[in-house]
């Protein structure tokens, strides 16, 4: 029925059901609308938000896939500044994921607000000591520069490119594509620090604040560096998810490898980092303000020394370890098993960095605050993923995501069977030409 | 003494705990003076607006030797690190919604600019800032009562204590119209919870200014604490504290008791610490 | 904020701020994106002409 808009050579599963997976994602996405609508009807008070969590899921939500995110700009970044070439294999889908966890912190922004209509303030009338201003500044550019660096990819559709205009466009694209993935290298940079920043700079709460390198706090440079450490296991892990479903390979071995590598010793470094920072705030920074560290993991039923254990090490040094040797990275469970670690220690870093600041007793008369989000807050934090599984199913039935696709599915007595293919589907879309 | 006036004010309070016995007067005040809206079920106190919040400390003894105190606890009009303005909550707010008053000391908080972010909820150590998690209500006749002189707020934002800014602008006016604008006598100015309250627990004035007995009380040391540069006007009266004040807030409500053990409640010390620095008041100069 | 806007200060945080991350974006992305559909719009009108003859 649609096979007019199925890239050339590429097969896909039968229309209906196609549909029919997407009908099941998109009832939860209505799901996610609905508690959308009633939060904007009836305000915040459909969220389990308080005056102690003025902060919570939405929050996390936000910072969790902007780290997980980050792989459109590092995949650029190593791919044309270091000239790793064999990320062109991924470079598409990066770019797609990094466009779906954007937009999807930009809607979880609109709809945490508590006076959407006035969003714009924050660039009206800016505040440049704030972090959060500089997150809003670069969140919002380097959404553009993503959405700039997917219409070429789009219009690469067999229908749009056949349109003149759109095909002119698309290749002109392309032609500057440096300059933009430049200004979202710059762009990035920037949003990924100062989202750790937000929780740095804030003195009063001496659970997240660190000491500052001349204005920003070492927590700007932990994020940065986190979420260059732990996309990869993110964005291989998607990959993952939709070979699984699609039943096909679509990104090599080899390709799969060496981002796995990266990962590993980006991770272990970073971790290294992350642990000497622990040590001196637990040491130094928290013991001025007159709090022993222990503080902040007792007298609570949630937030114990287990959950430090559990970062830094189980999701931390573990999934390092396993992806620098290559033994265990080549072995695919057990490098499943790491980028899944991984994932989840950087969310787990995220969430403490957010939830736990907030729950943490500073006063010493005040208790410990703990929360458990609203089916609202969890339906409107689920409709961005809903939202990404479709728009992944749609990129990958319409648009020639995976320039592996062909020879890694239909090897190549198959092709000389069928007409000349694989040309236009292979070109990788963010390629400078 | 001119020369004095001159200077920017710095208003803030003292609060003597010994005094205060928990009625409860400064917060129904505080909610009738400032518009405060009302909620059909006040029951979490997470949710509900308290600009002035009155927190119950024990000691944490057994019966007979428990001792009780009540903490009213306004917005603490932090200076920030250094007292250079730079509050936890007025650096952080991305739409300069809140801000701080270099002429007044007054950490103010603008209602049609902010957008409910709520960072500077976060922010804030001392959970001082509210948000309007619902559209205010007054029960049916009791928006009649409303004072015309503060602006309700709308739901989705944040407020908090603003130390009863429309009285001062009201006093200046008073002192613009009487021919000496520098001039803001003692009483002119006051706020809500310091005229409300029976005991006559709170004292409110010009950190500034000699002739104010808040002035007076606190003693404020006007140079950083030696071992900690962070820290401005600690007060040189033995009896007087702040509220987390190594954090560096540098809060404008200043606390006095005379009970060690309510003195030691006001900041968190290690193990042994408050032994060492109990006995530290501002100023060395002044021993 | 614009510059000269009544909470516009001249200070190096607002020059840098405003003008690197708000301003040079703006005018980045925008010119890039203006440079790329006036060349598209040119190279189409051009293609259909060629067409014709
Ligand atoms: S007490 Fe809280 S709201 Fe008041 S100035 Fe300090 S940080 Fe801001
Ligand atoms: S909630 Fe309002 S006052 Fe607070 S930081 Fe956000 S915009 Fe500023």
């Amino acid at each position: 029925m649609d096979s007019a808009l199925i890239p050339e050579g590429a097969k896909r599963c039968s229309f209906p059901k196609f549909y029919m997976g997407i009908a099941v994602v998109g009832a939860v996405v209505l799901w996610g609308l609905l508690a959308w609508g009633l939060i904007y009807w009836k305000g915040l008070n459909q969220t389990n938000m308080n005056d102690y969590y003025g902060f919570a899921l939405w929050i996390w939500a936000d910072l969790a896939v902007i780290a997980v995110g980050g792989g459109a700009f590092f995949t650029g970044l190593l791919k044309y500044i270091f000239k790793i070439d064999e990320l062109k294999n991924i470079i598409n889908f990066a770019v797609i994921i990094g466009f779906i966890c954007y937009s999807s912190a930009l809607l979880i922004l609109a709809i945490d607000i508590g006076q959407p209509l006035r969003g714009w303030f924050i660039f009206w009338h800016a505040n440049v000591h704030s972090m959060l201003t500089e997150v809003a500044f670069c969140l919002s550019f380097y959404f553009a520069v993503l959405t700039i660096e997917f219409i070429p990819n789009i219009l690469e559709n067999r229908q749009a490119n056949k349109v003149s205009f759109f095909h002119h466009l698309a290749h002109n694209m392309h032609g500057i594509m440096v300059i933009f993935a430049a200004t979202g290298a710059a762009l990035s940079f920037f949003h990924q620090g100062s989202l750790g920043g937000v929780a740095g700079v804030m003195f009063g709460r001496p659970f997240s604040f660190r000491e500052h390198l001349n204005i920003w706090p070492y927590t700007f440079f932990l994020f940065t560096w986190s979420a260059a450490a732990f996309w990869p296991c993110f964005t291989l892990l998607v990959t993952k998810i939709t070979e699984t479903i699609t039943g096909k390979k679509l990104v090599g071995d080899k390709t799969v490898h060496l981002l796995s590598k990266i990962a590993g010793w980006m991770i272990t470094s970073y971790i290294i980092a992350k642990i000497i920072d622990t040590i001196y705030w637990a040491t130094v920074t928290a013991p001025s303000l007159g709090f022993k560290w222990t503080h902040f993991y007792s007298n609570n039923a949630l937030y114990g020394k287990w959950m430090l254990f559990t970062e830094l090490i189980l999701c931390g040094v573990l999934p390092g370890v396993l992806l620098i040797m290559k033994s265990t990275r080549e072995n695919s469970k057990l490098r499943l098993l790491a980028i899944i670690l991984g994932v989840i220690g950087v969310c787990l870093n995220r969430w403490v960095m957010v939830l736990q600041v907030m729950a943490v007793p500073v006063m010493p008369f005040d208790t410990w605050a703990l929360y458990i989000p609203s089916w609202q807050e969890m339906a409107t934090t689920i409709l961005p993923v809903a939202y990404g599984i479709i728009l992944i199913a749609l990129t990958y039935r319409y648009l020639p995501v995976f320039p592996q696709e062909q020879e890694l599915n239909y090897p190549v007595e198959e092709e000389a069977v069928d007409e000349p293919v694989v040309a236009p589907a292979a070109e990788p879309v963010a390629a400078t030409e | 003494m001119k020369q004095e006036h001159n200077k920017a004010h710095k208003f803030g309070m003292v609060i003597d705990l010994d005094k205060c016995t928990g009625c409860g007067s400064c917060m129904v005040s505080c909610m009738s003076e400032n518009n405060v809206p009302f909620k059909d079920d006040e029951s979490d106190k997470k949710k509900s607006i308290t600009w002035m919040r009155v927190y119950k400390l024990t000691n944490g003894k057994s019966f007979p030797d428990t001792e009780i105190v009540y903490m009213p606890r306004p917005c603490q009009h932090c200076g920030g690190k250094g007292d250079h303005g730079h509050s936890p909550c007025v650096s952080v707010c991305p739409a300069t919604a809140t801000d701080y008053g270099y002429d007044t000391g007054i950490v103010s908080q603008i209602y049609t600019r902010c957008f409910g972010c709520r960072y500077c909820m976060g922010a804030c150590p001392y959970h001082a800032r509210y948000f309007n998690w619902w559209d205010p209500k007054w029960p049916e006749g009791m928006e009649k009562y409303l004072s015309p002189d503060v602006s309700p707020r709308m739901r989705g934002i944040v407020e908090k204590c603003s130390f009863c800014y429309h009285r001062y602008q009201a006093a200046r006016d008073q002192a613009y119209a009487e021919g000496d604008k520098d001039n803001i006598p003692e009483e002119n100015y006051q706020t809500a919870c310091t005229t409300a309250c029976p005991a006559g627990a709170i004292v409110f004035g010009d950190l500034n200014n000699p002739e104010h007995k808040v002035h007076q009380i606190v003693k404020p040391d006007p140079h950083p604490d030696p071992r900690n540069k962070h820290v401005v006007g600690k007060s040189r009266n033995p009896k007087v504290f702040r509220l987390l004040e190594r954090l560096g807030t540098n809060t404008k409500v200043y606390y006095l008791s005379d009970r060690e053990w309510v003195r030691k409640q006001g900041d968190n010390y290690l193990e042994g610490e408050w032994d060492k620095i109990k006995n530290h008041h501002g100023d060395t100069s002044h021993g | 904020m614009l510059p000269f806007c009544f909470e516009w200060v001249w200070d190096l945080g607002h020059v840098l701020f405003i003008g690197g991350l708000l301003f040079a974006p703006i005018g980045i992305l925008g010119a890039g994106l203006t440079y790329c559909a006036v060349k598209a719009a040119y190279e189409t009108i051009n293609d259909s002409g060629e067409s014709h003859h």
